[in-house]
Order: C-alpha cells, then sequence, then structure tokens
C-alpha cells in the first residue's frame, strides 16, 4: 500500500438540473462514499487512506456542502436517485457490480436506499452508523432542537477529536456552512426525521454483501439500528469500533479505513 | 384611524424560578408549571377586557396566537375572535393573526373565517402570519418551507373565498380534490387582510406587492420609517402610491393615574417579550431555514451565543424610542403624536399590559385610552390626514382594485349574545 498523499480533484457533474460536487483520488476499484447531513470536510486522513487502495469518489450530496440547491427535491430517495444519476455519467461506475458503497450516517440512508432501488447494482455496501430506520427503543437525536456545535459533538466519543478537527470554539464560517447543511436536511429528511417506515420492508431484497459499522458511543443514531440494519439485510454483519461515536471516520479513521479496505477486497482476485 | 386594543394574553401564573432555571420558557418548557385554574381566571379576565376596550370606543380588537410558551395563552385566535364575533356589536376583529404555514388544511382555515366574519356581521379582518420559528417545532412543521406554505395556503384561502366551487387544488404543499365550502364570507370580495411583521423584509415586500396594509409590531421610529420606504417603493413599482391606509403600527403603551404607575407597570413588557428577547432559546427560535438568507450569519451566530438577539433592546433603550410607551394621558398624547406625525400609520394597536399587570391596572389603562387618549389621537389623525383603510375606502387587495370597502352583503339584524 502505497503511503504518498492522493491527488484530489475536484469537478462539477450536471445531475437533475443542478451541479453534483465531486471530489476523486486514487486508481483501483470504484468505492463512492457518501457523507453525513453535517457534510464533510473536504480532506479527511479516512479519505487518503481508501485512496490508495481504491478511486475514491466523494460526491457532495445535491444542496449540500455549498453545492447548488435543488429547489424540488423533497425527500432523501430523491437523493438517492441523484446519486445513481452520478454513477451512471462516470465511465469508471458505469457497469453493474464494480462500485461498492460507504455510506456515513446520513448518507448510510442514502446508501440503503440505492440499494433497494437497485438490489443486485453493487459489489459491496458499508454502513457506518446509518440512519434510515426508526429505533423501537429511542430516538435519532433530533438537531432541530440543539445547537450546530452541540449537535456535532454529539457525534464524538472524544471530544479533542471534534476540536482537532473543528477548533474548540469553530468559526461563524463553519456554523453557516452547518446552517446550510442543516436547512437542506430538512427539506429533505424533516418528518418523519431522518427515517423511512418503508425501508426495513425493502431492505430483504438487497443482495448486495452488506458491512454494518457502528461507533459503540453513538449518541446520535441508536445501536439497535444497526443491529435492525445487520439483521434485515440478507447478507450483512455487524462490527462496533470501540471508542468512537457517530462520525466514526473522523475519531478512528484508520480502524475504519482497514475495516473497509478488508471487507470491500474480499473476494477480489 | 382605526384604533384597536390588544394583549398577548400573557400566563404570567406560573412559578417564574422554574423558567429561570430551565433557562428557556418556551417549546419544551414543561407544561406541567401550566396552572389551568389560574388559565380559566385569566382567559375570562382576557374577555371581560375586550369588553371593556368595545364599550369605551376602540374600533377594533386585535388577536394573535403562539404556541407552547407562557408569554402568550392564545392557542388559536380563531377560537376568541368566534367568541368576540358572538358578544361585541360594533368592533372589527382582527386577527394578527394565524400562522398558515402551520396549517395542513387551509380550506377548513377558509371556513372558519367565513364563519366568524358572517357570526361578526362582517367585522373580520383576516390578517395572515408565518408563526414563530419555535412554532414550527411546536406544531412539526417544516421550518425551511415556512415562506412557500405561507403563500400558497393565502392562496388557496383567497380563492376559496372568492371563486365558487367546486375546484381543485393541486399546490406543491396542498391538494384538495375537491374546493367547495358551503361557508363562505359575508363581506366582499372577502374580509380585508392585513400582515404583521417584525423584521423580514420579504414579508413587506409581499404585502406591498399584494396591497395588503402591513402592521409594524412594535419596531422603532426609525426601523419603521424604514419599513414604510421600502412598502412605498413596492407599491409604486406595483402602480399605486402608499400611505397611511397600508400603514399600521402595533404600540407598547400603559396608562396610568400616575407616571410612576404607568411606568412601573410598563416595565412588564420585559416580563417576555414574546420569543424575542430574555427566556427565548436561540436555537428554537430560529429553526435553520426560517430565517431570511440575507440575515444568516446575524442568526447562527445568535444561536450559538455569540451575539445578542437581533431583535432584542434594553427596556430603557425601548422606553427611549418610544417602542415602549408609557405614563398618563397627558404625557402619553404626544409622545402618540410623535409616533403618528413621524411614521403616519392610520391603523393604531395598543398593546396595553404584559407579565404581572393586576386586572384593575389593566382596566384603568383601557379606560383611560378610551376616555382620553383616543378621541385625541382621532383629532390628530384628522389634522394629519391620517384615514384608515375604511375611511379611505382603500381597494381590499391588488387583485381587486375597483372593490373599494367590502360590502357587506346583508348585515345581518342582530344582537350580541349577552355573556354576564
Amino acid at each position: 500500500m502505497s503511503t504518498s498523499t492522493p491527488d484530489w480533484t475536484t469537478e462539477t457533474i450536471p445531475i437533475a438540473g443542478v451541479g453534483m460536487q465531486l471530489t476523486r483520488a486514487g486508481d483501483g476499484p470504484p468505492l463512492l462514499i457518501l457523507h453525513h447531513d453535517i457534510g464533510t470536510l473536504p480532506r479527511l486522513p479516512f479519505y487518503d487512506e481508501l485512496a490508495r487502495r481504491f478511486t475514491v469518489l466523494v460526491p457532495s450530496h445535491l444542496g449540500y456542502d455549498g453545492s447548488q440547491r435543488p429547489e424540488w427535491m423533497r425527500n432523501v430517495r430523491d437523493l438517492a436517485a441523484a446519486h445513481q444519476w452520478l454513477l451512471s455519467e462516470l465511465p469508471i461506475t458505469r457497469a453493474a457490480q464494480t462500485v461498492s458503497i460507504v455510506g456515513l450516517g446520513f448518507g448510510g440512508w442514502v446508501a440503503a436506499e440505492m440499494a433497494t432501488q437497485a438490489p443486485r447494482a453493487f459489489r459491496k455496501l458499508v454502513l457506518v452508523g446509518a440512519m434510515g430506520i426508526k429505533p423501537d427503543r429511542a430516538v435519532i437525536a433530533d438537531q432541530a432542537l440543539v445547537s450546530y456545535i452541540d449537535y456535532v459533538r454529539m457525534g464524538f466519543s472524544d471530544q479533542a477529536a471534534f476540536d482537532r478537527l473543528f477548533g474548540a470554539d469553530p468559526e461563524t464560517s463553519r456554523l453557516e456552512h452547518w446552517d446550510l447543511n442543516r436547512e437542506m436536511s430538512f427539506r429533505i429528511a424533516w418528518k418523519p426525521y431522518m427515517y423511512n417506515a418503508s425501508l426495513p420492508h425493502l431492505l430483504g431484497g438487497v443482495a448486495t454483501p452488506t458491512l454494518v459499522v457502528w461507533g459503540r458511543d453513538d449518541r446520535i443514531v441508536p445501536l439497535e439500528c444497526g443491529e435492525r440494519y445487520a439483521k434485515t439485510l440478507p447478507r450483512a454483519r455487524l462490527e462496533i469500533v470501540e471508542g468512537a461515536g457517530h462520525f466514526v471516520e473522523m475519531e478512528k479513521p484508520s480502524e475504519l479505513a482497514k475495516l473497509v479496505t478488508n471487507f470491500v477486497s474480499q473476494g477480489d482476485a | 384611524m382605526h384604533l384597536m386594543y390588544f394583549t398577548e394574553q400573557p400566563m404570567s401564573a406560573y412559578p417564574e424560578a422554574e423558567g429561570r432555571d430551565f433557562g428557556a420558557t418556551a417549546l419544551m418548557f414543561s407544561n406541567r408549571h401550566f396552572d389551568p385554574a389560574a388559565g380559566s381566571r385569566l382567559y375570562n379576565e382576557y374577555l371581560d377586557h375586550y369588553r371593556l376596550a368595545e364599550n369605551v370606543g376602540f374600533d377594533g380588537i386585535m388577536l394573535n396566537e403562539h404556541h407552547n410558551a407562557p408569554f402568550c395563552m392564545q392557542a388559536k385566535c380563531n377560537v376568541f375572535a368566534s367568541i368576540l364575533a358572538a358578544t361585541t356589536r360594533r368592533v372589527k376583529i382582527v386577527l394578527l393573526g394565524n400562522p398558515l404555514p402551520l396549517t395542513d388544511n387551509p380550506v377548513r382555515l377558509a371556513e372558519e373565517l367565513a364563519m366568524i366574519d358572517m357570526v361578526s356581521g362582517g367585522r373580520l379582518v383576516s390578517g395572515f402570519v408565518r408563526g414563530g420559528g419555535q412554532e414550527q417545532l411546536a406544531t412539526g412543521v417544516n421550518p425551511a418551507y415556512n415562506r412557500e406554505r405561507f403563500e400558497e395556503a393565502h392562496d388557496l384561502i383567497v380563492r376559496a373565498w372568492t371563486q365558487p366551487g367546486p375546484f381543485r387544488w393541486e399546490g406543491t404543499h396542498y391538494q384538495h380534490r375537491v374546493v367547495n365550502p358551503w361557508a363562505v364570507p359575508l363581506q366582499k370580495p372577502h374580509p380585508r387582510v392585513w400582515i404583521p411583521g417584525v423584521l423580514s423584509k420579504e414579508t413587506i415586500i409581499w404585502a406591498a406587492k399584494k396591497r395588503y396594509p402591513y402592521i409594524a409590531l412594535s419596531t422603532a421610529i426609525d426601523a419603521t420609517k424604514k419599513i414604510w420606504e421600502l412598502y412605498d417603493q413596492v407599491a409604486n413599482e406595483a402602480g399605486y402610491a402608499g400611505g397611511p391606509e397600508y400603514r399600521g403600527y402595533l404600540q407598547r403603551c400603559h396608562i396610568a393615574e400616575t407616571e410612576e404607575k404607568a411606568l412601573e407597570n410598563a416595565r412588564q413588557f420585559m416580563w417576555m417579550q414574546g420569543e424575542f428577547t430574555g427566556l427565548a432559546h436561540p436555537v428554537w427560535s430560529t429553526p435553520s431555514g426560517y430565517f431570511s438568507p440575507s440575515i444568516r450569519t446575524q442568526f447562527v451566530e445568535y444561536a450559538v451565543g455569540r451575539r445578542s438577539n437581533p431583535r432584542g433592546s434594553s427596556f430603557e433603550d425601548q422606553i427611549k424610542s418610544q417602542m415602549i410607551v408609557a405614563g398618563t394621558p397627558k404625557t402619553v398624547i404626544p409622545k402618540l403624536r410623535r409616533l403618528l406625525e413621524e411614521t403616519r400609520p392610520s391603523i393604531v394597536g395598543f398593546w396595553a399590559a404584559d407579565g404581572f399587570v393586576s386586572s384593575a391596572d389593566t382596566r384603568t389603562c383601557i379606560r383611560l385610552l378610551g376616555e382620553e387618549v383616543l378621541p385625541a389621537l382621532r383629532e390628530i389623525g384628522k389634522e394629519l390626514g391620517l384615514w384608515s383603510p375604511f375611511e379611505a375606502n382603500a381597494p381590499v387587495s391588488m387583485n381587486f382594485p375597483d372593490s373599494a370597502a367590502p360590502a357587506v352583503e346583508r348585515a345581518a339584524s342582530r344582537q350580541p349574545v349577552e355573556v354576564s
């Protein structure tokens, strides 16, 4: 595995009347990473590690992270369909059974919707702290009731990790960024909040081998949702990462990258 | 002039310390602190004050509603409007107003308002609002579509009032197979619509484009002047001249027999200025997508405690800027003259008391307003040419430019229900 820093490029691809920002690096099999409801930092060590083995594709969800807002978009399935569209635009991802998806939190929900829409299209699926399923015993933490900073901090097991990434007291520009992403999440996932009641009924048809990963200390999406995903998806197993909250890729990047790499590479010649 | 009486219907009968300990008296401040026995007493006191206001000469009674907060007990302004429709005989019932985005069925709202208009004999003024930020959360309505829902619900209601049914409505937020409410308003083409607001330019522009009077809610005089500059500019572009008949103002105004007493009671306006200061919760009052994108920076900073509420200011500042007026009739009239001279509204609401002001003091305030202040203001209004939409026969809206005042089809010969 190379240790050099991958060369990241960003382009804008027209999707559904707006531009989807796509950041990419590396070569090897294509790996689509779908980001959280809070958006993503443009670069993360987690992305770098994966780009040493894969062609890593990190699109911005339409309307997130400063990308153009699709005024018409009203639910998460719309967003899943937009990502399907992206995959059909890129030469490297057009063929069936070539792309693997890593969905982080909210992005995990999007990935699960994509898998139900196209149950045989993907090579592997990794869902990390995925939203999308209604918990029985608790609720998905509602960002509408807490400040931008409190919400993101809630997603970390170790607050020092938050401080390293965003600063102990994030700049106002960061808050505005989170506010725009929050508004977009409200536009498509307000009610019911962060789940789709029909999703569990459709997961049974997904043929894609799936790794479900949960941070032991996830305070945003209860672990029971991970258990439910692992139980409902026909070819899934659950891995729990100790010492991580909801943002596993930011708190335990190497550990998660290793889990993803091993799982996605299994079965390679 | 059109002179109205207003109260927020404060629910002061709850343990204050609990509110301070919790850190906010809104949305999630538990309703176990609500005392229904006190609530019953207060609702009836407020009804008593409304009837007194009619008796001492007010032209209108202004009603509003809020949710999940003790600063306003009125959870549905149509309920009080219905009561007043039957128990008053002369005053306009001015709803400022129904929060349109909170409704999932604007047709039902159109029916309720038509009923109120008929029962009152055509005395309804039907204002509409967006609802406060926290109320989107209290009712589970998406704050990001607040303005879309406001505009669409408005369009549907006006159509339900004015176009004979049945028709079908296929909108973005509302879909109705059949719109054909049996009850329609008595006033034609439809009851007047007035639009209250505090800050959002978008609302001022929208109201001016519709040719609806805009009611500035207790803004400082300079800010109010800026509102009218914008309104008049949009009005000019729309092909009509703005002016007093399109201008309303809600004045916090407490009057007592002595200056000291008036000032002491006026301090209660700070008790809780709605969700705008004090014990508002910065996150709940400004959900993402609710506020104007032009002030995003200010609100995100407010939400994490980096700046004070962009809408708030101190009692002393508010006395100085006349956002709060207090005194005896003799000292208050010159201040109100200044308001009228500088901002030229024809519609003025008097927010007479708040918080812990006693029912007796509130009654004194209402009586002194009616007996001494309102007659003086009417003279000033004549002198300054401040003709209300009713006096000026202003059109109901841009869509009905020739309508003049809404004609009451058949003003029912009726007596108000006697309430002991």
